[in-house]
Formats: structure tokens, C-alpha cells, sequence
């Protein structure tokens, strides 16, 4: 929405606007809730390079590599992939850059998308890397444009961390223009970028004697404000924890913390003594308090504020005791409504066969990871991407015969070119008997279908080169290796039955597409006069599918909602009665 | 709906909060743009947060708005909603602890059964209704056949916002330039059809 040159954009698409308005060249991702906007907005910038690589490690090396030849460039993900990426990131810190280089990490307290709580303010801290926390979409835009000027000039990579209320969250976004920035070029700098150890000993001294300096311009930073009011009460706060404190304490005085890592020693200082009282508002772990405490600062902070979930008003009245009008509701057990499988999903089928064989299941990171829940339970582990290879890996080894003979790892297409392909190749080439489903639906569907090399289709829709599962599973050096279609029941069947009797590894590559890209066929019905009520289909967790109480019959029968419906005939094949057939006759 | 008078709750120096819940894939997040960009055009500070991912695979979906003079935190404080706009009976009892006193809950007439009650595990809630009155006025709004009888089931997001605007003091032609500018040029009509319904209601 445009109004003059203000916009509501969200925390993501922020992001995006300030690195073009920034004169960024190259960006790379891959996706991941609450990041994955960031680059899908960069996307539409046709100046700057965007891709999706295969992970955010490599996304962030070849960030580096962009930034080598003096490109201004851009990664983005969610705070887990920060773990993946970390290798090189701790390097780069030693490094420095040529182009301004961003990393943005968008962090996930209440964990509303993601297997862990992790407080990624931890690794600028960690790996020495300065850190700016915006607390709102027009904070981002700045900061981000800000964080490639500083950079540049403090020849350091910068992380810009938001979270999944600063990323989806919207708000009005004053706009600026593109400034268009030269590329700087390539020279050889071997004691720059070449970390044998004499170089990386010198670099590290340099590490320490900027963070000196990037603490002084802390103290500059014009987002680190304080804003005297009610000189009672102090509260120190930052991202979108300082929005929710100001409408709790309206009256109190702040110091908003903006540039986070390093902190500015003198400003909290003089902002402590300005007030009686400090309180330390923060989401997550004790950081700044902690930091701030060793000043020799008195603080309150954690010991009332909640260590895990989210932060919001209601939870920081609660903590301080503030009264809050809760509306008593006369029912106590509302149904909960968890995510679900898709009506239609290709994978529906493969869940329900693992668990009538009552296998074992690694599972993996993705909308597959539902396949866990009632009725389907299909799924034993979920860790992280691509675990489920190498947990069953090490299931099989440690576990011997009475495991491995009903083992299976489960993963998806986008996350076996993750981070699948490694653990592959190294259950080949220790002598595994891994059983490796790959869920094939030509799509990265949990983030919202972004391509991958699968699909052969690049980041702006262009034709990529197409790299198919099952020949990377050959070139691991597989030998048993079958595509299937996991929209037949049967043949899905046979097929898990005859990879768990192989000895060796094998990979089974389900390939059908997205429910949601597919166009849907027409609507099944239910014979009610075949139906017997036995439940069968129930097991298939579909959400169209229930059970109706119906005048001519004395046991409820199955139901299945027109509008939910998706005509992948599941059910039908499933149904032992013949009461199951499309609503449309051919 | 009954007629109402409609109460001062665009006061320029109050924020209003609004919640928007219901169940993945109703539209949710496009009647938050919209009302969003309407208070935007009508010249408030507006914030509004959504869950996107895992929430949307059919789960429960809420997302909060507000608008005001100045507005700091996106997050609607619980017992302070000016307004629970529902999309499904179930997810109006699941978050009507953010209504405040006398708060105006429009509720869609629908029932959508989450897994656990298809299969049997749980039951769905008999008198939601009635529960919900105890704490506020409850408007329920055929939105599901008023979008049907327009000939667009997915059109039943915007009807519903139409029961909303009756209650807001926005001029007409900012819904209509809102909507404008967050549909598609060939879903338009359809929309602004379903608003008008959706504001006789």
C-alpha cells in the first residue's frame, strides 16, 4: 500500500527494500520460517543476483565469495540455519569483507515454526561479529541499509537479527531510492582472505581491536536512544521487546538498545544513573542482563521475566505483577486444531503404509514431520535437517538386525539436497543397510514452494539445470534405487516391503506432486448404503474425511466434506466395500 | 444482525485492537491486509503480526491489528480486543479470552471439526454461542451462504469484513481503495460485492 513514499511492509519485506535501496548486488538463501520472505522479496529487485542455494551454509559462502569481489550482498535465514552456516560465518568474522556483507537471522521465540527456542544474539557474541536489532519494519529497512555502509566501513560482516514478530509482523515503511554502488573490484589479499594459521593470528588481533572501535560508534548510534520520562523506573530493552515494554510501562524511561553487540558501555552507565531503578526487558536468555549486571549495574530482569516462549504485553504485566483482565470462559477443553497434512498430500499414502507395517521412522524437517501426528503416527525422531539419514544410520549399526530389518529414514525432496546427500554417501560407503524414503514433491512445500534442483527451476522462474534424487542417490553409489508412486497404495507398499528385505542401502524416491499445486479432481462421495462404518479411511487422517450419524443407519458413517475433498481417491483404494467413488461419473 | 449503534471506536487517540482468527486456508491473511491497509489510507499508525509456516497447514490461525494515533507493540493484549473477527465457531471460543468487557465478537456461522473430533477423540463444543455471549456481543453472520449466493465460497473473507466495517467509522471509499489494492484486478467485483454484503449484515 502506497501512500506518497510510506508503505506497510512487513519485517521480511523491510529487509528486502533496504537492501536494494542499499545498491546490494548479491543475495542467497534457502528458506526457512520466519526468513523466507527476505529473499522471495529480494527476488523481485531485478538489480541484485538473488538465488536459492541448496543450504544456508552455502548460501553464506557464496555470499563471501560475492563479497570477495566487492559485491554488497545478503544472506537470510531462520536462526537453526545460523547452526549450518555457522562454519564459515566464524571465519568471515576473521576476514572481514571487500562488499558490505548482511547476514540476517531471524530467530523463533514460541517456537511457531521450529524444533528449538536457540537466542542467536549468542553468536555475534560468539563468533565477534557486531549485531543490530531492529523493533519494527522501518527499523529494518534502515538498519539493513545501514548495516552494508558499516561493513564497509568497519571491514567486518554485520548480523541483523529479527524474529518471527519483527519478521510477520507489518508496519508503515518510510521508502527511499536504490543508491547505485560500483562494484569494487578483485585484488589478491591472501593475509585477508586465506586463513592459514599465521594469517588467521593476525587477523584475530585485528578481531579484537575492531570490536574496540565498534563499541565506541555504539555509543553513537542514533538508534540507541534514551528517552527520559518518569526517572522511578528505568527499563533497558531492544527488538520487539522494547514495542511491548512501551505499552506496559508507558510512564517509565527507556534506553532502547538498537545496536546490540557490541553494547555501549558509557550510554547504559549514564542512562543506570539517570534512573532509580533498572529493569532489563528481554526475550530469550539473560544476555543483557548479564552484560549489563557485570558493568556493576544493579538490574532486575529474568528472575521475573519467563526463560522460555515469547515475550508480549500480557506476559510482562504478568511478570511484574501488573493486573490483567482475563475473560472467564465457561468451558474449559477447547478441541485443540493442530496443523494437519494436506487433503490430497502425496504423502499421506506413505505415512499410512509405515504404519500399518508398524515400522520405525526418522523423520525429518518439513510438512512431512506431520505425519507423526494421530492417526497417521508415522514418525519416531525429528532433530534437524537431514538427521533422519544419519540417525537411522546409527540406529542400524548400533542397533543390529531386530532394528534395521523395520527402519526407515523419512525425508523430503528440499531437505535431502540439504543436507541429505552427505549422510547418504556415508551410509554407502560404511557398509549400511540405511532404507531411505525420499518424499519427492517437487517442491520446497512447508516455506511456501520454493524451487530446488530438483525442480530444475531457478529462483526467478527461469530454467535451471534439473537434478534428480535418484540419480545423486546413484552417484552415492546405491544400487538399489526405484521411483514410485506414492498415489498408489499398493505399489507403495510392495515397494517399502522389498527395500526392507535388501541388504544394503536403498533409496526409494516417492515422486507425486504438491496437493497444493496440483489441480484438484473431482470430489469423492460416500455409498451410504455400502458403508458399514468400519473406520478405515479415519486412518488416513484426511481432513475431509469424518463420521456422520445419519436417520436410515443405527452406527455413524463415514463423511467426506465436498469443499475439503481433493479426489486423490486414497480412501477409495483403501475401502474394503466399494462405498467410496467420485462424485463425478466419466 | 441486529442494528447497533455503532460505538466510537476509531477515536484517533485510542488504539484499537482487532484479532482475526479462524483456520488455515480461509483467508485470514487477506482480510487483515485489507482492513490494514484501510486504516492505514485513513491516516492511523497501524501494526499487524501473523503466524505464517507450520500455522498454516490447516491449524489454527490468528493475527492481530492495530491502529491508533501511535501504536508500539503489534500484539493485542488479552482482555483488551475492541473486536474478535472469527472465521469458525471453534476458533472464536479459542481465543475469546482476548475480548475485553463488552467487546464485540462477529462470529462466522460455521463449524469446521479439527482432527481430533473426526476422529472421534474429542467432541466439538455444543453451545459456543452461548458461551461467547457471557462475555460480549456476539453477531453471527451467514458469511458462508451470503458467499455462496455470490456465487464465490472463498469470497466469504471479505463478506465477513463487511460485518466488521459497520462497526468502524472508515469511509466507504477507503474499503473499496483497500480492497483495490490487495486483490487481483480480475477478483475485484467479486470482493466488493462481498463486502457490501457482508456490511448489510
Amino acid at each position: 500500500m502506497k501512500n506518497n513514499n510510506r508503505k506497510i511492509l512487513s519485517g521480511n519485506e523491510a529487509v528486502a527494500r533496504g537492501a536494494w535501496e542499499a545498491g546490494c548486488h548479491f543475495a542467497a538463501a534457502y528458506p526457512g520460517t520466519p526468513s523466507t520472505e527476505i529473499l522471495e522479496n529480494i527476488i523481485k529487485y531485478p538489480e541484485i543476483y538473488a538465488e536459492w542455494s541448496v543450504n544456508e551454509k552455502v548460501a553464506l559462502e557464496a555470499c563471501a565469495g560475492a563479497s570477495f569481489v566487492g559485491a554488497r550482498t545478503i544472506t537470510a535465514m531462520k536462526h537453526v540455519g545460523l547452526n549450518v552456516a555457522a562454519d564459515p560465518m566464524f571465519t568471515i568474522g576473521y576476514t572481514g569483507v571487500t562488499g558490505g556483507f548482511v547476514i540476517v537471522t531471524c530467530d523463533d521465540p514460541g517456537m511457531w515454526s521450529s524444533q528449538n527456542e536457540q537466542d542467536n544474539r549468542h553468536y555475534a557474541r560468539h563468533a565477534k561479529i557486531p549485531m543490530l536489532e531492529p523493533s519494527d519494519s522501518n527499523e529494518a529497512k534502515i538498519f539493513t541499509k545501514m548495516a552494508f555502509e558499516l561493513s564497509e566501513r568497519f571491514d567486518s560482516v554485520f548480523l541483523l537479527r529479527l524474529t518471527t514478530r519483527i519478521s510477520h509482523s507489518s508496519g508503515i515503511v518510510e521508502l527511499g531510492t536504490r543508491q547505485e554502488i560500483s562494484l569494487k573490484g578483485y585484488t589478491k589479499d591472501i593475509k585477508k582472505r586465506l586463513v592459514l594459521p599465521a594469517h588467521a593470528r593476525v587477523l584475530h588481533q585485528r578481531v579484537e581491536e575492531r570490536l574496540k572501535k565498534l563499541a565506541d560508534y555504539a555509543e553513537e548510534f542514533p538508534y540507541n536512544r534514551i528517552e527520559w520520562q518518569d526517572k522511578n523506573l528505568g527499563i533497558i530493552s531492544s527488538g520487539i521487546t522494547y514495542m511491548h515494554a512501551k505499552d506496559v510501562f508507558p510512564e517509565a524511561s527507556f534506553l532502547k538498545l538498537s545496536f546490540t553487540y557490541p553494547l555501549p558501555e558509557k550510554l547504559i552507565r549514564k542512562f543506570a544513573r539517570g534512573v532509580k531503578r533498572v529493569l532489563v526487558i528481554e526475550e530469550g536468555d539473560p544476555i543483557l542482563k548479564q552484560e549489563i549486571k557485570s558493568l556493576g549495574i544493579n538490574v532486575v530482569g529474568k528472575e521475573k521475566i519467563p526463560l522460555c516462549g515469547e515475550l508480549d504485553p500480557t506476559v510482562i504485566k504478568k511478570s511484574f505483577k501488573k493486573p490483567v483482565y482475563r475473560p472467564d470462559i465457561a468451558i474449559k477443553e477447547i478441541p485443540e486444531r493442530p496443523p494437519v497434512l494436506c487433503p490430497g498430500c502425496p504423502e499421506r499414502g506413505v505415512f499410512y503404509v509405515i504404519n500399518k507395517l508398524k515400522l520405525i521412522a526418522t523423520g525429518d524437517i518439513g510438512c512431512y514431520t506431520l505425519g507423526a501426528l494421530p492417526p497417521l503416527n508415522a514418525m519416531d525422531t525429528c532433530i534437524c535437517m537431514g538427521a533422519s539419514v544419519t540417525n537411522a544410520h546409527g540406529m542400524d549399526k548400533a542397533g543390529g538386525k531386530d532394528i534395521n530389518k523395520r527402519l526407515v529414514a523419512v525425508i523430503g525432496d528440499s531437505t535431502f539436497f540439504h543436507s541429505g546427500v552427505t549422510g547418504l554417501l556415508n551410509a554407502v560407503y560404511n557398509k549400511g543397510n540405511l532404507n531411505l524414503i525420499i518424499l519427492d514433491n517437487l517442491t520446497t512445500a512447508m516455506t511456501g514452494h520454493q524451487p530446488h534442483p530438483g525442480t530444475g527451476k531457478l529462483a526467478r522462474g527461469e530454467e535451471g539445470k534439473r537434478v534428480l534424487p535418484e540419480d545423486v542417490a546413484r552417484g552415492c553409489g546405491v544400487e538399489f534405487v526405484r521411483v514410485v508412486d506414492p498415489t498408489n497404495l499398493k505399489e507403495t507398499e510392495q515397494a517399502i516391503k522389498e527395500a526392507l528385505n535388501y541388504n544394503g542401502v536403498t533409496v526409494l524416491v516417492f515422486r507425486s506432486l504438491c496437493a497444493l499445486l496440483k489441480k484438484p479432481k473431482p470430489y469423492l462421495v460416500v455409498d451410504v448404503e455400502n458403508c458399514n462404518g468400519c473406520k478405515l479411511c479415519l486412518r488416513l487422517g484426511c481432513p475431509a474425511i469424518s463420521l456422520k450419524q445419519i436417520p436410515t443407519k443405527d452406527k455413524p458413517v463415514a463423511y467426506i466434506e465436498p469443499t475439503l475433498c481433493s479426489g486423490c481417491d486414497l480412501c477409495v483404494q483403501l475401502c474394503q466395500h466399494n462405498a467410496i467413488s467420485s462424485a463425478k461419473k466419466d | 444482525m441486529k442494528s447497533k449503534k455503532i460505538s466510537k471506536n476509531t477515536d484517533s487517540l485510542k488504539v484499537t485492537n482487532i484479532i482475526i482468527c479462524g483456520v488455515g486456508g480461509q483467508g485470514i491473511l487477506l482480510a487483515s491486509d485489507i482492513l490494514c491497509t484501510a486504516a492505514f489510507l485513513e491516516g492511523f499508525d497501524v501494526k499487524k503480526s501473523e503466524i505464517h509456516g507450520m500455522a498454516q497447514r490447516g491449524g489454527s490461525v490468528i493475527t492481530h491489528i492495530r491502529f491508533g494515533a501511535k501504536v508500539y507493540s503489534p500484539l493485542v493484549e488479552v482482555g483488551k480486543a475492541d473486536f474478535i473477527l472469527s472465521f469458525e465457531k471453534l476458533e472464536a471460543l479459542r481465543y475469546s479470552y482476548f475480548l475485553k468487557r463488552d467487546g464485540i465478537l462477529i462470529v462466522n456461522d460455521l463449524e469446521l471439526a479439527p482432527m481430533s473430533v473426526l476422529t472421534g477423540d474429542r467432541e466439538y463444543p455444543k453451545n459456543i454461542i452461548d458461551i461467547l455471549k457471557q462475555n460480549g456481543d456476539v453477531y453471527l453472520v451467514p458469511a458462508q451462504n451470503i458467499a455462496l449466493e455470490l456465487g464465490n465460497v472463498r469470497a466469504v473473507n471479505v463478506v465477513l469484513l463487511g460485518s466488521l466495517a459497520r462497526f468502524l467509522t472508515f469511509k466507504k471509499q477507503v474499503w473499496l481503495d483497500a480492497i483495490k489494492e490487495n486483490v487481483k484486478p480480475q477478483y475485484v467485483d467479486i470482493n466488493i460485492r462481498a463486502f457490501e454484503a457482508g456490511n448489510r449484515e
